[in-house]
């Protein structure tokens, strides 16, 4: 039965992503500025702290290093990454539009502009987070208001209008307008405090110490639009079709933006706006494996989160112990990617 | 084979779509006022009008996804309205509808593109099983389509995108069928394979079909009945061979036809500028 055929073959490809992003974990655990090997690695994440009675002070090094260092920022490279590319995948089906990516409905400009103002007032990292989580939501809110009926009740007439034209020049003007506030917070920016907004803009994992926001969101996001897989499905033919077949389309539209937006604002708040993850994953799986969003939803977040932390990786070993700025990484490696991906596209 | 599988099989039984008072507007403008017909099982419908007369609008409007500005359409009684909204997925056990045009975004195979149809069928997760299986296959067969099975819709020629889209139509096995030009596209053999496959199920007895068609004398030979649409509002309705006279097509379309008889058969033609 095909059926059976599909379900065995959508398993096979998340156990083998799956394996490659434990592999990409282990090896962000154990590469680095000291070189661990994977024994240490095991001692430092399950050694019983109480046999340290007598143990050296390399061992506890190690477990500094691992349990305190890298298992939060690889854990929040996975996290946020598998955010990214989930947003990214919804996105295009709400908007049926190939190159719509999470940030094109303007939450990560109101995000940016957040934090930034937080950092301009040279707040705490906390503040900051609470800016670009504050910025996020309040973009989102405006893009679903000033849009309600293009979200809510697309028009159903024969086919020609289709919802995601208005819903997407929305969120567009309404980014270039963050764009304009940002240019505007950096030109007035002190000259010390503009090196740290750079960073934030571009994406950085460096200053992360938390996880657990991203990685909750990540697990909630995934099993809340998991059922609504094979309606998403249906929408890709169009918001007519889909209501005909008996797909509830305004709640279905509805669920994918506030999921889609509440994981790019998660995403956003650990670790800055990091570009092209949520444009090019979809699509690398989309080319790999097909569009089935029962199959593309999981594997996207598990391939967006594997990348991300290979990015990171990268990012703080590749001019060692300097760091870049991971969203450097993956636009570096995006912008080639979606290129090929685009040009060799038939017709 | 079970009936399960079998497409030409509605799952639900054939209700009677009728109206009551219909009035609709678009774009500032009243399309008609109150319009009563009812269609019943067994009746192949064919709408045919000007452009912008409103027959998309009437049809989108009977398949629940749009409301009507004045009167109700019921099935077998049930406002159809309170019926879209609350129990989509029985509303789209009971009719399927075609658009006009749908347009592509994203790589698909046409196997997976008549498939789409199967969605009122399945529950959960949906991993199709053995009866979409065999409805598919049979309905890529039936329309010609089985040797572009694996093909990608977006590199399908226009007639080739909409057999796929009607395939998937009758995939949904629903018993009443409302098509928005389902001939659009096709070359003469294919629109005659269509009609002919939508008048074998209307005959059985189990279906009933409305489509808008623009060819006179496909709509003549092939229509129970026929809705005929005038840009002033007026709607004449009836069996076809009382609708579908030169007179009142060359009031409605607003054409000079005349008739021309050969043998047993009789062809409208228009009859160029009055």
């Amino acid at each position: 039965m095909r059926g059976a055929a599909e379900m065995r073959r959508a398993l096979a490809v998340c156990a083998l992503l799956a394996g490659a992003a434990l592999t990409v974990f282990l090896l962000s655990l154990a590469v680095g500025s000291v070189g661990l090997s994977l024994t240490e690695v095991w001692h430092a994440l399950f050694g019983l702290t109480d046999a340290s009675g007598d143990s050296d002070a390399a061992c506890q090094t190690a477990v500094a290093i691992v349990r305190e260092l890298r298992l939060p920022r690889a854990a929040a490279a996975f996290a946020c990454g598998g955010l990214l590319a989930l947003s990214g995948a919804l996105m295009q089906v709400l908007l049926r539009n190939p190159l719509a990516e999470p940030y094109v409905l303007g939450v990560s400009g109101g995000a940016a502009t957040g934090a930034l103002l937080a950092m301009l007032a040279l707040s705490p990292l906390w503040a900051v987070q609470a800016g670009a989580a504050g910025g996020a939501l309040v973009s989102m809110v405006l893009v679903a208001t000033l849009a309600r009926r293009d979200l809510l009740h697309p028009q159903v007439q024969g086919g020609h209008h289709e919802a995601g034209s208005r819903l997407l020049l929305t969120g567009v003007i309404l980014a270039a307008g963050w764009g304009a506030v940002i240019t505007l917070i950096l030109s007035i920016a002190p000259e010390g405090r503009l090196r740290g907004m750079l960073f934030w803009l571009t994406g950085d994992l460096g200053g992360t110490a938390s996880y657990g926001l991203a990685l909750g969101t990540l697990v909630a996001a995934l099993l809340l639009m998991l059922p609504m897989a094979r309606a998403l499905n249906v929408m890709l033919l169009g918001e007519t079709v889909a209501q005909s077949l008996g797909v509830r389309v305004g709640r279905v539209r509805l669920s994918a933006y506030l999921v889609a937006s509440l994981a790019i604002a998660a995403a956003i708040t650990t670790a800055g706006s990091i570009g092209f993850v949520g444009l090019v994953v979809p699509h690398l799986v989309r080319l790999a494996w097909g569009n089935d969003q029962r199959l593309l939803l999981p594997a996207a977040t598990l391939l967006g989160g594997t990348l991300l932390m290979a990015a990171d990786l990268i990012a703080r070993t590749a001019i060692a112990p300097a760091q870049l700025p991971v969203g450097v990484i993956t636009a570096l490696l995006g912008v080639p990617t979606f290129l090929f991906l685009l040009l060799r596209r038939p017709r | 084979m079970t009936t399960a599988a079998d497409w030409t099989i509605p799952t639900l039984p054939c209700p009677q779509l009728s109206l009551h008072g219909l009035g609709l507007r678009a774009g500032g403008k009243t399309l008609f006022d109150a319009l009563d017909f009812t269609m019943r099982p067994g009746e192949l419908w064919c709408v045919l009008g000007p452009n912008g007369v409103g027959k998309s609008t009437l049809m989108a409007v009977l398949a629940g996804l749009r409301l009507a500005e004045r009167g109700e359409v019921r099935l077998d009684g049930e406002p159809l309205a309170t019926l879209a909204r609350h129990r989509p997925e029985v509303l789209a056990r009971q009719r399927a509808y075609l658009p006009q045009a749908i347009h592509d975004t994203f790589s698909m195979t046409v196997h997976d593109a008549v498939a789409v149809g199967r969605h009122p069928h399945l529950s959960g997760w949906g991993w199709s099983g053995r009866d979409d299986d065999a409805v598919v296959a049979a309905l890529l067969e039936a329309l010609d389509l089985a040797g572009l099975a694996g093909r990608d819709v977006l590199t399908l020629s226009g007639g080739e995108r909409q057999r796929v889209s009607l395939a998937a139509v009758l995939a949904q096995q629903a018993p009443l069928l409302l098509l928005d030009e389902p001939l659009a596209h096709l070359d003469l053999r294919h629109q005659i394979l269509v009609l002919d496959t939508l008048a074998r199920l209307a005959r059985g007895g189990r279906h009933a079909a409305m489509l808008i068609v623009h060819d006179l004398n496909l709509a003549r030979r092939y229509a129970t009945h026929a809705l005929l649409m005038a840009e002033d509002g007026s709607c004449l309705h009836g069996p076809a061979d009382e609708i579908l006279t030169p007179a009142h097509c060359s009031r409605a379309l607003r054409t000079p036809i005349v008739a021309v008889a050969q043998g047993a058969h009789t062809a409208l033609i228009a009859n160029g500028p009055a």
